[in-house]
């Protein structure tokens, strides 16, 4: 209760986190229950009604199919969101395990793992995902796999150079003393310590990762039309921008936009709410 | 009186030339190592239930022999008997599960970064009695909350995190995690300089209370002579990695026989001594500690009394009944007015 009551007090102090969290909470309401809050099946085309504008019975209008976007862009929501959980939650664990080992234990670990990093940054990270789905297969786990790998070289820096710093504080000698090992000092002393830049980083990252997504969709990899998707979407509707259906781009990447400027917003807002060094 | 702590010829000297470069490896030129000499050929002995002071400008290799004590560190040579084991043997990195451990426990100088900031005041306490003790649960909470009233730490606090806490609350609650094992030794680093004069008598309060109450031995590590004085039974002064001066705290304040230590001595401020004191004052700064002349007197550049032959032979720690003095102009019986005028000594 005391615990609910400091969440709702720090969250009224930032309003714009607050606005996040709901935007947040809505997307994964959208992306969880899609299919019973559609109002049209987004997979139904019906050719007589294609391409019309925006209007009371489609609220986002009808694409080149006569399919109902606002049908497609909520479904297209599971997609994009399950993609970018799947490919942060990958790339999070690997890299924290391998950045706070580096960190920690120093010496040839640390060497091999910073080299593997520089080398996977020294790629266009955009073109090393397409390569990787190029490489392993046009189908939607390799999107996360590709998502993945060129996310983790963030994660691994982050929470190398955490570890560095605190390792030599103080109370990880005190914990020594208390007969702690290694191995305990690491993960339950010094990587509770690291979940504040962990979780901005992740937030950040999430909406990074969806644009991976949609970007590899847009150019055509991985996920193949009719799924919904933003990346797809956007992608076929730029093929009307020209002729006046603007409706067609503008939604999915308006979704798109809100949902990755929510995760950036969260992300500041999360790392004064976990820290407990900024609360009072 | 049992000796709890032996310490004999412990040393510890870090190379600082650990990895040549690739180029210089791979040519094979071979350059002779420098040896920064931090703790060299230490000993020294504290019984059960006394306190011994440990004082030394930065840099005299105190926080060294700290760790090597507390087995964080492991010694290039020298034993460390504990208990008549010998624990100086035992790689630091296998100490974490040795017997020995909860018995060597130790107060932390800064009370800020020795405490966990994602540990309440309850974990922190609570964290070597569950991994050293086993305790869970009812067990741990109520032992907790004893050794938190030792310490007078009101209950209330406990679920505060350490920047809820302030300066003296968090020592209260690192000296609560020193004592909560029990052990035999505590080694208190410096653990009133971060505090405000009137916290910090406080605290020593507790300390000598504690001491007497639970039958500890204190290594007490100070900057401040007034509360080794205070504090302490015997004392040792250290210099760039060597003990010169050792005995019973009054003995010492009152006739300090190497000039090291009267100048420590004289250092102290004090209110009514006025003029009559005749202050030694200290030139230059701490030499290197690198690869320093093994037969000169550590202290020579600096020291006010030195004569030609300090140069040419290093002075050992001499006995003086139960006074140990490492200077060579010490074995000369000091005259009255050598002695400097006498500090009153404070009380708790």
């Amino acid at each position: 209760m005391k615990q609910f009551e400091e969440w709702r007090y720090l969250l009224l102090q930032n309003p714009l986190t607050l606005i996040a969290l709901i935007v947040f909470i809505g997307v994964v309401i959208c992306a969880l229950f899609a299919p019973w809050l559609v109002p049209y099946d987004p997979f139904a085309s019906d050719t007589v009604n294609a391409l019309q504008p925006p209007s009371a019975n489609n609220w986002f209008g009808t694409d080149q199919l006569g399919r109902d976007i606002f049908s497609r862009v909520i479904m297209g929501a599971r997609m994009d969101l399950g993609i970018a959980v799947g490919a942060v939650a990958l790339a999070a664990a690997i890299g924290t395990f391998l950045g706070a080992c580096a960190g920690f234990y120093g010496g040839h670990f640390d060497q091999a793992v910073g080299r593997g990093v520089d080398i996977i940054m020294a790629f266009p990270l955009f073109v090393l995902a397409m390569a990787i789905v190029a490489g392993l297969g046009n189908n939607v786990i390799n999107v996360v796999y590709a998502s993945a790998i060129i996310n983790m070289p963030f994660y691994v820096r982050v929470v190398r150079s955490e570890i560095l710093i605190l390792k030599n504080a103080g109370f990880v000698e005190a914990a020594r003393l208390c007969g702690n090992s290694n191995k305990r000092i690491l993960w339950f002393q010094l990587l509770p310590n690291v979940s504040a830049p962990l979780v901005v980083q992740m937030s950040l990252n999430m909406g990074w990762s969806m644009l991976n997504a949609a970007s590899l969709s847009f150019v055509g990899l991985g996920i193949r039309p009719p799924t919904p998707e933003w990346g797809i979407m956007v992608a076929e509707g730029a093929h009307y921008i020209i002729s006046g259906q603007w409706w067609v781009a503008l939604f999915p990447g308006l979704a798109l936009t809100l949902v990755v400027l929510c995760f950036n917003l969260l992300g500041d807002g999360l790392r004064d709410i976990i820290d407990p060094r900024r609360r009072t | 009186m049992t000796t709890l702590l032996n310490v004999e010829k412990l040393t510890k000297h870090f190379p600082l030339t650990a990895s040549p470069n690739i180029f210089k490896r791979l040519t094979g030129s071979k350059q002779k190592p420098s040896y920064l000499h931090a703790v060299d050929n230490i000993s020294f002995t504290l019984n059960k239930g006394e306190s011994l002071g440990l004082v030394g400008e930065s840099g005299c290799g105190k926080s060294t022999l700290v760790r090597l004590l507390t087995r964080l560190l492991d010694p290039t040579s020298g034993h460390i008997l504990f208990n008549d084991r010998h624990i100086g043997d035992v790689p630091a990195k296998e100490f974490a599960i040795h017997p020995e451990r909860a018995k060597i426990q130790q107060v932390f100088q800064d009370p800020t970064d020795s405490l966990n900031p994602r540990f309440t005041a309850f974990d922190c306490i609570a964290d070597p009695l569950k991994r050293l003790q086993k305790l869970s649960g009812e067990a741990l909470q109520k032992r907790v909350e004893a050794i938190a009233a030792q310490v007078s730490l009101p209950l209330t606090l406990l679920s505060r995190y350490p920047h809820q806490l302030s300066g003296g609350q968090k020592l209260r609650v690192g000296i609560a995690r020193g004592i909560a094992l029990q052990p035999d030794l505590l080694i208190l680093d410096e653990p009133t300089s971060a505090l405000d004069v009137s916290v910090q008598a406080v605290i020593l309060k507790l300390l000598d209370k504690l001491r007497r109450e639970l039958g500890l031995s204190y290594l007490f590590v100070s900057h401040d002579l007034n509360v080794v004085r205070l504090l302490c039974d015997r004392v040792m002064a250290m210099y760039l990695g060597k003990v010169v001066e050792t005995g019973p705290v009054e003995e010492v304040f009152q006739r300090p026989r190497h000039p090291y230590t009267k100048a420590l001595i004289a250092a102290i401020s004090h209110f009514d001594a006025g003029g009559q004191v005749q202050r030694v004052r200290l030139q230059g700064e701490l030499p290197s500690p690198i690869d320093p002349d093994p037969h000169a007197c550590r202290f020579y550049g600096r020291c006010p009394a030195r004569e030609d032959r300090c140069l040419r032979e290093m002075p050992e720690l001499e006995k003086y009944g139960e006074h140990k003095s490492a200077c060579l102009l010490a074995q000369q019986p000091i005259t009255q007015t050598e002695a400097i005028a006498q500090i009153p000594a404070v009380s708790l």
